[in-house]
């Protein structure tokens, strides 16, 4: 255990260095020096990754929150603290890539006071802005609690039902105009991923990735922190996970079909590559497994059936923003390391703010904190799965 | 009125004048390295491009609706009444998002500065609303890029393709092309083959009307999807408190009929 967590921390500092190193270039040289953008290209990995990816990834907080408060799924509200702090990491680390990515971030304010109620971008940032704040405020009772402060807990509670409400419009509504930006380049964009419905499509996706994210994420503290894995859970949210793959699945497909691309995307080209192995991810590999019901009562199954459907999710936005572009401007795009570099400086960040509040603040339920080794199966069989079996398939 | 440029590539000679002029009324450096490059950039607004003994000339259409305007979020781009898209740098955020947006691939960005700024054909609007012509079209020494009324330049341009069928293509580039552009061009070859945009692809629709299709219906989401949302929220909310107190009555029945039974049995 010891030398692993050296061997992490060692992973750590050479990524926190090099990410200093390339912030240093990115300030001090220009955004020529640190990246591979160009006029053409001016759009690079980290709107692709770092923007659409990242704030796709952070889905998971609206969906869990939505789930318990406005479907009463009482069984996820174990996981609810760890997804709101997940989102809410994720939002805040989104705005440090963005002051990356900004030519210049010291005006970011200016979105404020220079409105254009007919720019998508707009909307994105103040929604991104919002919701944000929003999460701060979801997430705050952690920090009360770990301080004992009961008076400004209630405050937060009798607000509780407006911050959840306005958490899930706002997020319905920046993460479908995260499609909606890519709407204005018809001529630019390959029509394997130019689509009217790229609104549909991207909050779709982020509600699938949202899920699959807080099985990642569930199951990855599990082994860190040695917590109780919540099978229970695990399987809500599974089946939970097939119906929106199901949903995804059929509105591209409804798509491709309306606009006659069928035949099209099973004719080998550059860009059928990536696309196959986008669906194939995203959709086929998950989807077939997610139909046995070993696959769905196994964490271990749940858990890879998720990170290949996350990478297949990835592999998409990263089609849309990037790849999709390649033929009209007719050369590559393949990121500088730097760009690399500053991106994983940013999820590394990421990883270590979440153990830092996780050590500190009670973000998993009391009661768990006692270490259970391991979870075994036949009390699971034991423990009415069989009646969460018969709701993971609808 | 709003104003444009006609350019007319029959009669353009090459000269690259333009682009010297160009250079001096926007403070850019020009020399015989910078002339001697084909393409658009951060210190170049305007190319002349050299096909066997043809030209073709590019610099920023100043689109009637510019998809540059509608995108930029703090609005550092805009349309102004006389026909030029000017650029107030000090707005700019520098998300780029006006370069990706463009069906024309003009703002440029520059790359290598601190404080970048994004770079494109502004029309000289200082010199348009004094008065004059923009610097290109005073410098062209054969009247290839005319300044003047877009109504007339275009009813011009219509009248040198009916007077001189033979030297034309049979259409003015830019009179309807992403909605109209203050940018007309006249030429013996299809601007295409000069890496204009085919006008099949980008059409004639404004490019702002793409995403003012999904924006326009966002005022009207925003109440209707929290009252959804808040409906659902009271509902399921509404459906506990009634279990609560519906259990709680049980258990006070229940505790009654309990004592009382336990009355009857004594």
């Amino acid at each position: 255990m010891k030398i692993k967590l050296t061997f992490w921390r060692g992973v750590f500092a050479v990524i926190m260095v090099l990410g200093l190193y390339s912030s240093y270039v990115r300030y001090l040289k220009g955004l020529g020096a640190v990246s591979n953008m160009t006029d053409q290209f001016p759009w690079g990995f980290w709107i692709g990754f770092d923007c659409l990816c990242g704030v796709m990834l952070a889905a998971g907080g609206f969906c869990i929150v939505g789930a318990v408060y406005l479907f009463n799924v009482e069984r996820l509200h174990s996981i609810m603290r760890p997804a709101v702090l997940t989102a809410f990491l994720g939002y805040l680390l989104f705005i440090v890539g963005l002051l990356f990515d900004l030519g210049r971030p010291w005006y970011i304010w200016h979105q404020l006071i220079y409105m254009n109620p007919h720019s998508v971008m707009f909307e994105v940032g103040m929604c991104v802005m919002t919701y944000t704040t929003v999460l701060f405020f979801e997430f705050l009772p952690s920090v009360f609690e770990r301080f004992h402060l009961q008076a400004p807990i209630r405050w937060i509670k009798k607000i509780y039902p407006v911050l959840i409400v306005a958490g899930i419009l706002l997020s319905t509504l920046h993460q479908s105009s995260l499609g909606s930006l890519y709407l204005i380049m018809p001529m630019k964009l390959h029509p394997f991923w130019y689509s009217p419905a790229l609104p549909f499509f991207f909050f779709g996706s982020a509600v699938a990735v949202g899920l699959a994210m807080t099985i990642f994420e569930s199951t990855q503290s599990s082994k860190a922190f040695g917590r109780q894995l919540e099978l229970s859970v695990l399987v809500t949210l599974g089946g939970a996970l097939l119906v929106a793959l199901w949903v995804n699945a059929l509105l591209r497909f409804e798509d491709y079909w309306h606009r006659g691309l069928l035949r099209e995307i099973f004719r080998p080209s550059y860009e059928a590559y990536f696309l196959w192995a986008e669906l194939l991810m995203a959709f086929v590999i998950p989807i077939t497994l997610l139909s046995f019901k070993r696959v769905r009562l196994s964490p271990n199954g749940l858990y890879w059936t998720s990170v290949i459907s996350l990478l297949g999710f990835i592999t998409n936005r990263l089609n849309v923003s990037l790849i999709g572009f390649e033929t009209y401007v007719g050369h590559h795009y393949v990121p500088k390391w730097t760009e690399f570099s500053v991106t994983l400086m940013i999820i590394a960040m990421g990883f270590f703010l979440f153990a830092v509040a996780v050590r500190y603040l009670p973000i998993f339920p009391h009661e768990e904190i006692a270490a259970v080794p391991q979870l075994e199966p036949e009390l699971v069989r034991v423990q009415g799965v069989p009646a969460l079996v018969e709701n993971a398939g609808d | 009125m709003s104003k444009a440029l006609l350019y007319d590539a029959t009669m353009c000679i090459g000269c690259k004048q333009c682009e010297q002029a160009c250079a001096t009324q926007n403070h850019l450096p020009y020399n015989d390295a910078v002339a001697a490059e084909p393409v658009q950039s951060e210190h170049k607004f305007t190319v002349v491009l050299t096909k066997d003994d043809k030209f073709m000339r590019r610099l920023c259409m100043h689109c009637e609706k510019p998809a540059c305007a509608s995108v930029c979020p703090v609005g550092a781009l805009h349309k102004t009444k006389e026909g030029p898209v000017v650029y107030d740098v000090w707005k700019c955020i520098g998300c780029r998002y006006c370069m990706v947006a463009c069906a024309f691939g003009q703002p440029k960005y520059e790359w290598q500065s601190l404080n970048p700024r994004v770079r494109k054909c502004i029309m000289c609007p200082d010199r348009i609303a004094a008065g004059k012509q923009t610097a290109c079209a005073e410098i062209c020494p054969t009247g290839a890029t005319k300044f003047g009324d877009r109504d007339d330049l275009v009813k011009e341009a219509q009248e040198r393709i009916r007077q001189n069928p033979s030297n034309y293509v049979p259409r003015i580039y830019g009179l309807n092309e992403v909605g109209g552009t203050s940018v007309l061009i006249l030429s013996g070859v299809n601007p295409e083959e000069y890496g204009y945009p085919a006008s099949a692809k980008i059409g004639d629709t404004p490019m702002p009307e793409y995403t003012g299709r999904v924006m326009e219906r966002v005022p009207d989401f925003i109440p209707v999807w929290s009252l959804v949302l808040g409906g659902i929220y009271w509902i399921s909310h509404r459906r506990d408190e009634v279990a609560a107190a519906e259990a709680e009555d049980r258990a006070a029945a229940e505790a009654e009929e309990g004592k009382e039974k336990n009355g009857s049995s004594r």
